[in-house]
């Protein structure tokens, strides 16, 4: 690690470390329905909404009826979004003339955007009418952020309730997420952009004679600063552009990098603190904090000094890939001048330990070792912050596993936060936690084995390999990040990862639902000095064994397959 | 019906309010805070636009300073086909590409011996990097004085005044804008850029 490295990841830790409590504190106020001063600009707006819709936003709702309305509400996002692209040439707002999306990429993508992912296997610039873009891709930005959100909040209401059968009302829950969370961030966030460089208008292309003039140079016009505020506080990661937040246009300083790396991390981190609060004992916020923390800050340094290094088979070319005060050095293949190493190091962890996918340098041309911090990262299960939601309740499975495992060892029926985890529990959190990785190593050796999955590959031997695992692993978690130069635009990986995208999604989700019923149901039983207690060290230990044993034990042969023989090659052959 | 009901009307409500309303408010803010910004950041000289500053231009005479390789189609800096090469750091392919690079450098500049720095040889991630690190400008500095007939400190002293340092010497990258650095040399060396990007001739 550089100094100006270290510099920047302290930096980034102590931002994100500072808004986690208000922001935390605020998620808790609004989702809890109290009384807040930006509630009282939106409560007639959420009133209307309750009118309009016929909401009672009081109305009890069982872990089933809850799930149900989530499952109706995604399913209805899905249906128009697919129905927007087929028909997208015959609506307004086609500006461009682009085409209906053919079938299978239209569902790959009102897939990957109801479910969070945001992979493209579209081309951002040349294939969604500007009406699509809006209605459809934009609006799922926040649906799809907000039903993570209400998720994690519903678990949490299963710790804090006691002998309840409700689990608050879902429609109320998305609703304020919606206009009281990410509306008004988003606002702040796009505006901020804006005031960098993003772009923000609704022109169409312009047209420029280049300085040496050799040919024109058409550029790219839209509402840019708006989607990209969204983008990354709602962890979705569909870039405007096909480079994502590597193009100008989206994000052209380091300082709008580093906003946007703050706001890919701010809602997850906030939420462990929501947990605290709203659980009673903010320290068990913290500890799940420090966990993540913990892994966040090990991949870090991995994937920057990995990059820091640069590719032996350049320098063999008397390449000078030293860092100093004139150049960022190292492996710069796939990277931005504005962003270098450091920059574009450590954006790649945020962005795969969540679940944005946003990428602002090409993974596919990292180093193995660093391509391998992006792939392990998601193959932990998006718990190193995690998705918006989805990170704090994926990792809070992790933690009733990780006391379950403890009360076996020491005999006594495990219990969290008070509540007795038996064998419903235990079920339901073995199957959210093991979906994945059957859909993500199912996937890729399904893949690998046809000629329509290898056919794809647009790197040889073990990075090839390595693509295929990331677009699998990236699908099965709802990343949306690549290993770009993999051809995923055909029917094939279309409807494969359509698959694993809604599978990775929505299997845990009910899972979890059913955990958030089953504990709310519960007494809380008291504390007692055999308790174990969840807030200390002891337990943030216990948290990361759960976390890495599971992971490593599931996906290690397939690293050793990809990134691990690709290391061992570049590094072998070069003397 | 009890589900279905919310579900779309749900749904068509939030579709107005974050499809339309917000991005609509947000591009009214925009405009009338940082309009220049909001619209690309557009690079005007004799009222045309000649690019932006934030997306890179090619440059390939010998008395431009030349921007960082890039991997769009079908050719480089093509601001709608925005992206990476995807090579692996193993591929051969990566290997040959910077190879060539290289060799194009030195043919261009034969006398200079120094090692090339890694970001003129390797291609952007979204193939319009708008800079060149202060190194790679260095490195083409003693071929731009010949070529423009001005002494190495007048080229070496634009590149200093046209720097961008790392803030608190910590953060973000020495570099410098390609675009921006080039435009200072033809207002330096006072003759007529040649070639159809000449406005008026």
């Amino acid at each position: 690690m550089t100094t100006p490295a270290s510099a920047l990841l302290i930096a980034f830790l102590a931002t994100v470390l500072v808004l986690v409590k208000p922001l935390g504190g605020y998620i808790a106020a609004v989702m809890e329905g109290a009384d807040h001063p930006l509630l009282r600009i939106g409560r007639p707006l959420e009133r209307a909404i309750y009118r309009v819709c016929g909401i009672d936003p009081q109305g009890p709702m069982g872990w089933k009826s809850y799930a149900i309305a989530l499952l109706a509400f995604n399913a209805a996002g899905a249906v128009l979004l697919y129905a927007l692209q087929r028909t997208q040439a015959r609506l307004p707002l086609d500006l461009q003339h682009f085409a209906n999306v053919r079938p299978a990429m239209a569902f790959n993508t009102a897939v990957s955007f109801v479910t969070n992912t945001n992979w493209q296997s579209y081309d951002g610039e040349t294939t969604m009418s500007d009406l699509t873009q809006m209605a459809g891709l934009a609006v799922q930005n926040f649906l799809s952020a907000a039903t993570g959100l209400v998720v994690a909040i519903a678990l949490i209401r299963g710790f804090a309730r006691r002998e309840s059968s409700s689990i608050g009302n879902c429609w109320a829950d998305l609703t304020r997420a919606i206009l009281y969370v990410l509306l008004p961030l988003s606002l702040a966030l796009a505006l901020a952009l804006a005031a960098t460089g993003v772009i923000q208008n609704l022109h169409s292309d312009v047209t420029v004679r280049t300085l040496e003039g050799a040919q024109a140079q058409v550029l790219p016009m839209g509402p840019v600063a708006s989607q990209e505020a969204i983008k990354e506080l709602g962890t979705n990661g569909g870039g405007f552009f096909n480079a994502n937040s590597a193009h100008p246009y989206e994000n052209p300083t380091p300082l709008s990098n580093f906003l946007e790396m703050v706001a890919i991390a701010l809602i997850p981190a906030a939420l462990t603190y929501t947990f605290g609060r709203l659980v009673g004992d903010t320290r068990q916020g913290w500890a799940v904090l420090a966990a993540m923390l913990i892994l966040f800050v090990g991949l870090a340094v991995l994937a920057t000094s990995s990059e820091q290094h640069g590719n032996p088979r350049l320098a063999a070319l008397g390449v000078d890939a030293a860092p100093s005060a004139l150049q960022p050095g190292g492996n710069m293949e796939g990277k931005e001048s504005r962003f270098g190493i450091a920059a574009s190091a450590l954006f790649a962890t945020v962005t795969t330990g969540t679940s944005c996918g946003a990428v602002n340098s090409m993974h596919d041309s990292y180093l193995p070792l660093g391509g391998l911090v992006p792939l392990f990262n998601m193959m932990l299960g998006e718990v190193v912050l995690g998705g918006v939601g989805t990170g704090l309740y994926s990792i809070l499975l992790f933690a009733i596993v990780g006391v379950f495992i403890a009360g076996l060892m020491i005999g006594r029926t495990p219990e969290y936060l008070g509540k007795k985890i038996e064998s419903f529990e235990m079920k339901m959190c073995s199957i959210a936690i093991l979906v994945m990785p059957v859909v993500v190593l199912v996937g890729t050796a399904v893949a690998v084995s046809v000629g329509a999955g290898r056919a794809g590959t647009a790197n040889p031997g073990a990075h090839g390999f390595s693509e295929i695992l990331y677009a699998f692993t990236s699908a099965g978690n709802n990343n949306g990040s690549a290993f770009a130069g993999l051809a995923a635009d055909t029917r094939f990986y279309d409807l494969a990862l359509g698959i694993a995208m809604w599978l990775g999604r929505y299997w845990p989700i009910v899972a979890v639902l059913a955990v958030a019923g089953s504990l709310a149901a519960k007494k809380r039983v008291p504390v007692t000095p055999g308790t174990l207690p969840t807030h200390g060290p002891t337990f943030v230990v216990l948290l990361l064994g759960a976390i890495v044993l599971v992971g490593a034990l599931t996906f290690v042969p397939a690293l050793a397959l990809g990134p691990i023989v690709e290391h061992l090659t570049l590094w072998g052959t070069v003397r | 019906m009890k589900t279905i009901r919310p579900a779309l009307t749900l749904l068509l409500t939030m579709t107005v309010i974050t499809g339309f309303v917000y991005p609509l408010i947000v591009t009214g803010i925009a405009q009338a805070l940082f309009p220049r910004r909001a619209n690309g950041s557009l690079v005007v000289e004799h009222g045309r636009p000649i690019g932006s500053r934030l997306i890179g231009q090619a440059f390939v005479a010998p008395d431009d300073f030349w921007s960082r390789p890039s991997a769009t189609t079908p050719r480089p800096y093509d601001a709608l086909d925005s992206g990476g090469s995807n090579l692996g750091p193993t591929n051969p392919a990566l290997v040959a590409a910077v190879s060539a690079r290289i060799a194009a450098l030195r043919a261009a500049d034969p006398g200079n011996r120094a090692p090339v720095p890694v970001d003129l040889v390797t291609a952007s991630a979204s193939g319009l990097d708008p800079d060149i690190s202060l190194a790679a400008a260095e490195y083409q500095a003693g071929r731009i004085a010949r070529a423009r007939g001005l002494a190495l400190a007048t080229v070496r002293a634009l590149i200093a005044a046209h720097a961008d340092r790392r803030w608190l010497g910590l953060f973000g990258e020495p570099r410098v804008n390609v675009l921006e650095l080039n435009r200072a040399l033809d207002a330096l060396s006072a003759t007529p850029r040649r070639g159809p990007g000449r406005p008026d001739g």
